[in-house]
């Protein structure tokens, strides 16, 4: 692969990522809402006393945010930072 | 005591504003702080921009009142901030010099893109600073007992001291001290909250549900059409990535790993805030009772106050009276100088002076343009006295999720965008946006008091935002522009420089 043809595949897999991890955020905040409109019933159920469901996971969700970055950071730190500066070495 | 506090702290804002004043000396300075925020640093900042006092004394109202409902808002508006993460902070630093129209305008025509920016960026400017004044205003009147009027114009004036003196700098310091005041004045009113619980969560959760039912810790009312709960989700979502004030604080540091830097920081500030405001609203509703605090403001907005003087006396309340002041007045001044470099550097640099200016010139311009806003903010708060301007925050969300983001990811990503789709993308959010929400449940039932509305959604986010969408992209398809697609490959060559590179 020459240069251009490197970055274009680096392009490429950043913006997997990003999408993937993008969907990941969405999929799960909506769902949460989703739960909140259709089950309300069952957020309501309490997982230990004073802990419903409902509180749970929506503190969850906050926490899988950080998770979804902290994704994201590790490979932009370890992977994306060395190919670009691996490519721009040689160019 | 509440004047104490408030005095420390105009003290040492404006201490601060005096430093920065004798180093912004460039444009660059004036809107960038010449790139010198650290990570740490421009997190702090980001936090500090992002946490409005409606975050802090509205969520926490909400959740009191309303309990597991008020939780909802909360959790949307820390969602943004991975979107911002992974598809906006990096190639904004690496395209962009001082505001996200220079990204969008990178391989397109600079007036046409820059025109239509600068009208959706100073919607959401002026709708939320018409939120934040006239929340100023209010606060103000109930903590410090000042006239409302005034209260409106110390605000303004005091942002406009910071801004005009002191540009990107004082304006990155006030919002680091703010960040720094509410994360840790709000944890210690949760901890001496939850010493009341034996430091335990779920024993203030099971107080509350023992109090007021068990309702409280489950869905209530508030979603009760899931459609609207979407919509208002996704324009938190989106449109975090698309707020003026928050897009140009990456242009603060130094580089696009510093960027990402700063997000993770952020987020994780942001994240702690918003988990601290579920024990907030439940410490208020069941310390301070949910009588008293509807007695005081029929909104909740008080909740906290009241929690801190419950909790810890008058000097606590005093504290946390002048952290939601100070709190106030960082947002204001993050909003005037987003707007002012649309008014300066967009319309005057790039439209009227077609790209050619003088440093100088720029500079003055910038600083007029900020005493401009500052006055408006100061007419609009004023203005709007007394009117219910809750909806104007989400309106502000809405215009910059539908006008200003996807116009934003489809320069960055798209090969075959065109300053025809851009300019279209941006005029059709901000329309749409205006439009839907006039003809919403929000204005026609809440605020004119018609018994029906034509547009059933509350918020216009879930139609608006993907209209814009379509609209940039057909248009872009229907009259390409061969240029921009060959200018793109510089979009993908300056999009990796997570070097210091500067355009």
């Amino acid at each position: 692969m020459n240069h251009t043809e490197q970055l274009k595949a680096l392009d490429d897999a950043r913006w997997r990522i990003a999408i993937a991890l993008t969907a990941a955020m969405m999929a799960l905040y909506f769902g949460f809402i989703l739960l909140v409109a259709y089950a309300k019933p069952m957020l309501g159920r309490l997982v230990v006393p004073g802990l419903s469901l409902g509180i749970l996971l929506g503190a969850l969700v906050i926490v899988a945010a950080w998770v979804l970055i902290w994704i994201y950071v590790r490979w932009a730190n370890t992977h994306y930072d060395a190919a670009i500066d691996a490519l721009r070495g040689r160019s | 005591m509440t004047g104490i506090f408030f005095f420390i702290f105009i003290a040492l804002s404006l201490g601060v504003t005096y430093v920065a004043a004798r180093r912004t000396r460039s444009v660059e300075h004036f809107y960038t702080a010449g790139g010198s925020v650290t990570g740490l640093q421009n997190g702090l900042a980001l936090a500090g921009d992002y946490m409005s006092a409606a975050s802090f004394l509205g969520i926490a109202g909400l959740v009191s009142l309303s309990g597991f409902d008020g939780l909802i808002y909360s959790i949307g508006f820390l969602v943004g901030w991975p979107v911002v993460m992974f598809l906006i902070a990096e190639p904004l630093r690496n395209l962009g010099r001082y505001t996200f129209a220079d990204v969008v305008a990178f391989r397109l025509r600079q007036a046409p893109v820059r025109v239509a920016a600068s009208i959706g960026s100073l919607a959401v400017v002026s709708f939320y600073l018409i939120a934040q004044m006239v929340g100023a205003g209010n606060l103000i009147r109930l903590l410090f007992g000042f006239q409302y009027e005034y209260a409106v114009a110390i605000v303004g004036i005091v942002m406009l001291g910071y801004v005009l003196f002191g540009g990107m700098m004082a304006t990155t310091w006030v919002q680091i001290i703010k960040a720094v005041l509410l994360l840790s004045g709000a944890f210690l009113l949760a901890v001496m909250a939850l010493s009341r619980f034996h430091f335990s969560p779920l024993a203030l959760f099971s107080a509350a549900s023992e109090q007021y039912g068990a309702a409280v810790l489950a869905p209530g009312r508030l979603v009760s059409n899931p459609f609207d709960a979407m919509s208002l989700g996704l324009a938190l979502m989106l449109g975090t990535a698309g707020l003026p004030h928050i897009l140009m604080r990456f242009y603060t540091v130094k580089d696009a790993k510093t960027a990402r830097l700063s997000v993770s920081y952020a987020t994780a500030f942001i994240g702690f805030f918003y988990l601290l405001t579920f024990i907030l609203g439940f410490g208020a509703m069941v310390l301070v009772g949910q009588p008293a605090i509807r007695a005081i403001d029929a909104g909740g907005n008080m909740a906290a106050p009241l929690l801190a003087k419950a909790v810890g006396g008058d000097a606590f309340l005093g504290f946390i009276s002048a952290v939601a002041f100070a709190t106030i007045l960082a947002v204001v001044a993050g909003l005037t100088l987003a707007g002012a470099a649309t008014l300066s550097h967009d319309l005057w640099v790039n439209v009227v002076r077609h790209g050619v200016s003088s440093d100088r010139e720029e500079l003055k311009v910038a600083r007029a343009a900020t005493v401009v806003l500052g006055l408006l903010a100061i007419v609009l708060g004023i203005i709007f006295k007394g009117q219910n301007v809750a909806y104007m925050v989400g309106l502000a969300f809405a215009i910059a999720a539908s006008a200003n983001f996807p116009a934003l990811v489809l320069s960055m990503f798209w090969r075959k965008f065109t300053t025809r789709g851009a300019q279209m993308s941006m005029l059709v959010g901000t329309a749409s946006s205006l439009i839907l929400i006039y003809f919403s449940p929000t204005i026609q039932l809440d605020v004119l008091k018609n018994p029906t509305a034509w547009f059933p959604l509350r918020n216009p986010g879930l139609v608006s935002i993907p209209l814009s969408f379509a609209v940039g992209m057909v248009v872009a398809l229907l009259w390409p522009e061969p240029e921009a697609d060959a200018r793109f490959a510089e979009v993908e060559q300056r999009i990796h420089a997570t070097g210091s590179l500067r355009p």
